[in-house]
């Protein structure tokens, strides 16, 4: 319970940290970007819409002290303002209707790219010096310096372009409307499997690497080579004495393995023109709509703090050890 | 206890406490040839960028020729969809991309041994401060922020890029090092120094730094893969300055110009290609640096114990 409640704590002061991030960065930088894009606006918005937005960025007299409890009290309240791009529609709207593709993209490909890099970890720890351990770690070290919307590129041109196995861009065909029928989800499928692809093969790399170092590192323990002595079958061995214990040190790196792929994901719902948070993050740079672009900002840090904050719980449910050893 | 202080070859034995580096290396390199490959493909890409001007006859920048041109004797890697030609700007652009590559990495591992190592040694509320500190950077996903910088920051030259880079990719490293120097900081050799009243500084730097030399020299190799990867990206994105070629804006104007969609793929392979093998050769070095931090992770270990555990009965 006090991990929990530590974790919990750290995961508020996170989610804080982003927040008040998101804040500064504007009034950080010299000659407030914002006021170049309120300017732009001038004309087109109302005097309502105009005045909060000058209080969101700082082109204000207010005190400093005043905007931040202001930006704050919005944020709680989930009030991110007004996107420019799609005035007057609000930028929460447009994160509701974004934020699914991401979550679903992202989630799949991350269960699928961890759970085969694990087991390949695993096959190529127990098999050392084998023909696979020649080959697959040089070949996880190559793909995981991969950048994602190159392979990305690659794997349209190839399979999308050239061989017509898979379609170019978007979601679902622009032809169906989106619906609970087995043919819009067969549709949807078919279009996530490329991009989920190019987030498998970029990360799983990394997974397997790491998972092998630790299945190294726990195959030389001594209850391994005990249980070994006592004659335990290799299966046996190899899953439940070896396997199950290296498993959990390479979850610690999931923080940042997590932000990694969410950053590469963004990079290829770009390429794929997938209607997630990366290409509206995009976008709304591009557009110079700043309002979105903090608003995106937010949720993508939002949801991986969460996430990797679930996962942290999680792991010290699977593992004692992280209980009550981290404060020594 | 004396199995494993069985010395491994005779070599090490009349120095028992520091081998010269430059042994342990060709130690290591005798074993595994990996990092040589990786020294190998990065020699390769620095001689490229370096004499870039003796590679091709041609500017990157200059236009005219053909345009969209497939590969053929006069254009190696074929021409771009404004007709210029694609290897002198995959020559030119590897300086650049190299560069920021090479400098955000310093900066980040600067950085990290500020953050990381000073803190953890000095104790009290500044290192559960800075700890803090570090935690939540590595958990705020580093290309969204990136790219939300560079939209405010407006015309972003490489060096606004390196220095950005740079600025927001310290953390990893700065965790890595603030746990190696709470280790080390207990250790007998600097207790000792610090019972003879040593100065705390002099601890520092003569006796706890040189000791973390390979984690550092890791974290420059680490941190520049990242900062190649992420230039690479924000330029794609067409957040950089689209007119100073690099392999990242290269990327942009392929993707911008349609070049899969005419067949180009002379266009879009090398610079995607040529990152991914520096990314590689980085890592192949690291492969050695980790075995010097890291003895046990040595090759010649893991077989010897190996083999010794299957001949038990």
């Amino acid at each position: 319970m006090q991990f929990v409640r530590q974790r919990l704590a750290f995961l508020l002061l996170s989610l804080w940290a982003a927040a008040t991030i998101n804040f500064v960065l504007p009034r950080l930088m010299p000659g407030n970007p914002a006021i170049l894009m309120i300017g732009r606006f001038k004309g087109q918005l109302s005097a309502r819409a105009l005045k909060a937005l000058e209080l969101q960025f700082g082109v204000t007299h207010k005190p400093l002290w005043d905007q931040y409890l202001i930006y704050l009290n919005n944020l709680i309240h989930g009030r991110l303002g007004l996107s420019l791009t799609y005035y007057p529609v609000p930028v929460s709207r447009i994160i509701a209707e974004s934020l699914p593709w991401t979550l679903g993209l992202v989630g799949v490909a991350t269960l699928i790219s961890v759970a085969v890099g694990l087991i390949l970890g695993i096959y190529t720890a127990w098999h050392r010096g084998g023909n696979w351990d020649a080959i697959l770690p040089t070949m996880a070290t190559f793909t995981a310096a991969l950048p994602y919307f190159w392979l990305g590129l690659l794997m349209l041109f190839l399979l999308g372009y050239l061989w017509h196995w898979f379609p170019l861009a978007h979601a679902y065909s622009t032809s169906l409307t989106p619906s609970f029928s087995w043919s819009f989800i067969r549709n949807m499928l078919y279009h996530a499997l490329l991009p989920a692809m190019t987030i498998v093969i970029s990360s799983m790399g990394g997974w397997l690497l790491g998972m092998r170092n630790n299945m190294i590192q726990t195959l030389g323990e001594d209850y391994v080579l005990f249980g070994r002595a006592r004659g335990l079958s290799q299966r046996r061995l190899m899953i439940h004495y070896a396997a199950r214990n290296a498993i959990l040190p390479s979850m610690t790196g999931f923080a940042m393995a997590i932000g990694f792929v969410v950053g590469g994901a963004l990079l290829t719902e770009v390429v794929f023109s997938y209607p997630g948070v990366g290409y509206q993050l995009l976008a709304a740079v591009q557009n110079e709509d700043y309002p979105l672009m903090q608003g995106l900002f937010l949720i993508i840090a939002f949801s991986v703090l969460i996430t990797n904050f679930l996962v942290e719980i999680l792991y010290a449910r699977l593992d004692p050890r992280t209980r009550g050893g981290v404060h020594k | 206890m004396s199995a494993s202080h069985v010395p491994i070859s005779p070599r090490s034995l009349p120095t028992p406490r520091r081998l010269p580096v430059w042994h342990t290396i060709r130690s290591i390199l005798q074993r595994d040839k990996r990092p040589l490959f990786g020294v190998a493909i990065l020699a390769v890409f620095v001689l490229m960028a370096i004499l870039a001007p003796v590679l091709t006859p041609y500017s990157p920048s200059q236009t005219g020729f053909q345009t969209m041109a497939a590969p053929s004797a006069r254009h190696w890697l074929g021409t771009t969809a404004s007709g210029q030609d694609v290897l002198s700007q995959f020559l030119y652009g590897s300086r650049i991309s190299l560069g920021v590559g090479f400098t955000a990495g310093f900066i980040a591992t600067l950085l990290a041994v500020i953050m990381g190592m000073f803190p953890a040694y000095l104790g009290g509320h500044t290192d559960t401060i800075m700890a803090t500190v570090t935690n939540i950077m590595l958990v705020i996903p580093g290309l969204p922020l990136l790219i939300v910088i560079t939209a405010y920051v407006h015309q972003t030259g490489p060096a606004t890029i390196a220095l950005v880079i740079g600025l927001t990719g310290w953390a990893w490293g700065a965790r890595v090092l603030r746990s190696q120097t709470l280790t080390l900081s207990h250790r007998d050799f600097v207790v000792a120094a610090r019972l003879a009243g040593e100065n705390r500084w002099r601890i520092l730097l003569a006796e706890i730094l040189p000791n973390m030399l390979s984690l550092v020299v890791a974290n420059v190799v680490f941190a520049t893969i990242g900062a190649i990867l992420a230039e690479a990206s924000l330029e794609f994105l067409g957040l950089g300055n689209p007119n100073i070629i690099t392999w990242g804006t290269m990327l942009y104007w392929a993707d911008a110009g349609e070049a899969l969609l005419g067949g180009a793929w002379w266009w879009i392979v090398p610079p995607g290609l040529a990152i991914a093998l520096v990314g590689l050769s980085l890592a192949l070095i690291n492969f050695g640096i980790d075995q010097i931090a890291n003895p046990r992770l040595r090759v010649n270990r893991i077989r010897k114990n190996r083999a010794g555990r299957g001949s038990h009965p």
